[in-house]
């Protein structure tokens, strides 16, 4: 069989054109993605001489690191939670609601931009709105609701959650889109013909569809808080505790007085991006097979 | 009107009210700077300032090189990924996505210990290197959507067709890529470069801690000192990211919302 042959013999030469015009963007990822992350892992794992050690991830426990991570992992939990859950009611509104036809591609392309709107202008947006001298401040003031006067901050937790939520619900409103798509309209009136109630065709029919892809948009949602910094650089300054700014302090002027405790902390906080992204992909990859 | 799309349509509202509102209060307060009266005065200073106009041309040129590299190693890797070598498709994706995955912070961190200036190669040490670190940077920034934008191009254009028929026509490969399939995919390398622009341009993490005079830090040093700038320059941030990604509906490429 002169064909099989003639593969085989293709299939064995190494093709140097295509190996030569990979080799670029493989050299580009060792130099600029894998060894730069290697090298802080093996930092990590040292002690001042070189030798190996686990006591730098012991000694992640000491109270303004330990405080840093747990602040972060509470901001980025609670901007992914509302993030998540708002941005799954938005497209079902906007998608599946039976609202007027222009709301859907609105809706899409204002999601694209808002959630590439995040770092430095937005923390000027958000002073600008909800400021103590922010127009949203002030009319509720005229309107007898001092924010302020009742805690209100945008230069605490709180503040930073309403303004992550700026990039976190479109964000959701992207990745969940497919799947609220998925969810097909037939569905619902076959349900309703077979006599379910509406609560029947939630948790039977639509939650199952929509559930692999709301909980994977939450962890990406969680991990993209988690790793930002500009944003709450920018609203708090150095003032505002969390792992991102404990870490960017760390950089500039070491202070916790040990650089292998900073590379540990590198390490920590990747660990927790690291993982919930996987779990993202993985739960993705589920979701795109099923609405292909 | 039935209940639930009453829900719907209060849903929507209340979605664009929260979205709409900080643009509105961001307007509003940018023109509060002369006192008792509405006018551009922030625009004004902002404009003439020669911090903005230098930090904002540092940041478009350092763009535009990222643009170039990225689409440079992207588009030669998906094409021959695709066509003769899909043993190394779960790799390369795997390698692409790992700029989402690694926060910025930690990657820079990352640089700074491998390429600082006591290091074998000191990129830090002199201006032009920390220039060429914070563009491989952004390269990778901009790797994700680079690459899903192109690899989608390829897709749609029949790529192995083109490629025999040039082979026929005695084409050899670097020839074939240049002349026959970057052409066919310029949308989706559009589409991937006006995404890259707008990540990157006032990028803030990666200028700010390789000390570069870009428009991120700037931005931020700007926040910290002013009171009216700041809002004027956040209206000309969301204006631009608004350009750079209207500009991908009108070259006719996939949409941002196909990113991750």
């Amino acid at each position: 069989m002169p064909t099989a042959s003639a593969s085989l013999r293709f299939a064995r030469r190494l093709d140097w054109p295509a190996w030569l015009g990979v080799t670029p963007f493989f050299v580009f990822a060792a130099m600029f993605l894998i060894l730069p992350t290697a090298g802080l892992l093996a930092g990590a794992f040292q002690d001042r001489d070189g030798a190996f050690t686990f006591a730098n991830f012991l000694r992640l426990g000491q109270p303004s690191i330990r405080l840093s991570f747990a602040l972060s992992l509470e901001i980025s939990a609670a901007s992914a939670a509302i993030g998540a859950l708002a941005g799954l009611a938005l497209a079902l509104a906007a998608l599946r609601g039976g609202v007027a036809d222009w709301v859907r591609p609105a809706l899409m392309t204002f999601s694209g931009v808002a959630s590439n709107f995040a770092g430095v202008p937005l923390a000027f947006a958000f002073m600008a709105t909800l400021g103590r001298l922010g127009l949203v401040t002030v009319l509720l003031r005229q309107l007898g609701l001092d924010l302020y006067a009742h805690g209100f901050n945008i230069l605490t937790f709180w503040g930073l959650t309403v303004t992550y939520l700026y990039f976190q619900i479109p964000l959701m409103v992207l990745v969940v889109a497919p799947a609220v798509d998925g969810l097909k309209r037939e569905w619902a009136e076959a349900a309703e013909t077979l006599g379910a109630s509406a609560w029947q065709y939630w948790r039977m029919i639509a939650l199952p569809i929509l559930l692999p892809s709301a909980l994977g948009g939450s962890l990406l949602l969680f991990a993209n808080a988690f790793g930002a910094i500009a944003t709450a650089y920018a609203l708090t300054g150095s003032s505002f505790n969390i792992a991102p700014i404990l870490l960017y302090a760390q950089i500039r002027g070491d202070v916790l007085h040990d650089p292998n405790l900073g590379y540990a902390m590198a390490v920590g906080m990747l660990a927790i991006t690291g993982v919930s992204n996987l779990v993202y992909l993985a739960l993705r990859g589920r979701a795109e097979r099923r609405f292909r | 009107m039935t209940r639930g799309r009453l829900g719907a349509w209060a849903a929507v509202a209340l979605g664009a009210v929260y979205f709409l509102a900080p643009l509105v209060a961001t307007f509003e307060f940018s023109l509060r700077m002369r006192r008792g009266q509405y006018s551009f005065d922030a625009y004004e200073t902002v404009f003439a300032s020669g911090a903005f106009r230098e930090s904002f041309l540092y940041s478009t040129v350092l763009a535009l090189a990222t643009i170039v590299v990225v689409a440079a190693l992207v588009v030669p890797t998906a094409y021959f990924v695709r066509l003769r070598l899909p043993r190394l498709a779960g790799i390369v994706e795997f390698i692409t996505l790992l700029p989402l995955v690694i926060p910025a912070i930690v990657l820079v961190f990352g640089y700074i210990r491998l390429y600082g200036s006591s290091s074998a190669l000191p990129l830090t040490g002199s201006s032009l290197g920390a220039d060429a670190l914070l563009m491989f940077g952004y390269v990778g920034l901009g790797l994700p959507y680079m690459y899903r934008a192109v690899d989608t191009a390829l897709q749609a254009i029949d790529a192995r067709t083109l490629t025999e028929a040039a082979e026929s026509q005695g084409a050899g490969s670097l020839r074939i890529l240049v002349e026959v399939i970057l052409p066919n995919i310029r949308s989706g390398v559009l589409s991937g470069a006006f995404l890259t622009f707008a990540i990157v341009i006032g990028e803030f993490t990666f200028a700010s801690l390789l000390d570069r005079p870009a428009f991120g830090p700037y931005l931020q040093r700007i926040g910290a000192s002013r009171a009216y700038e700041p809002a004027a320059l956040a209206i000309v941030a969301f204006a631009l990211t608004w350009a750079s990604l209207g500009l991908i509906h009108l070259v006719g490429g996939a949409s941002p919302g196909a990113k991750r």
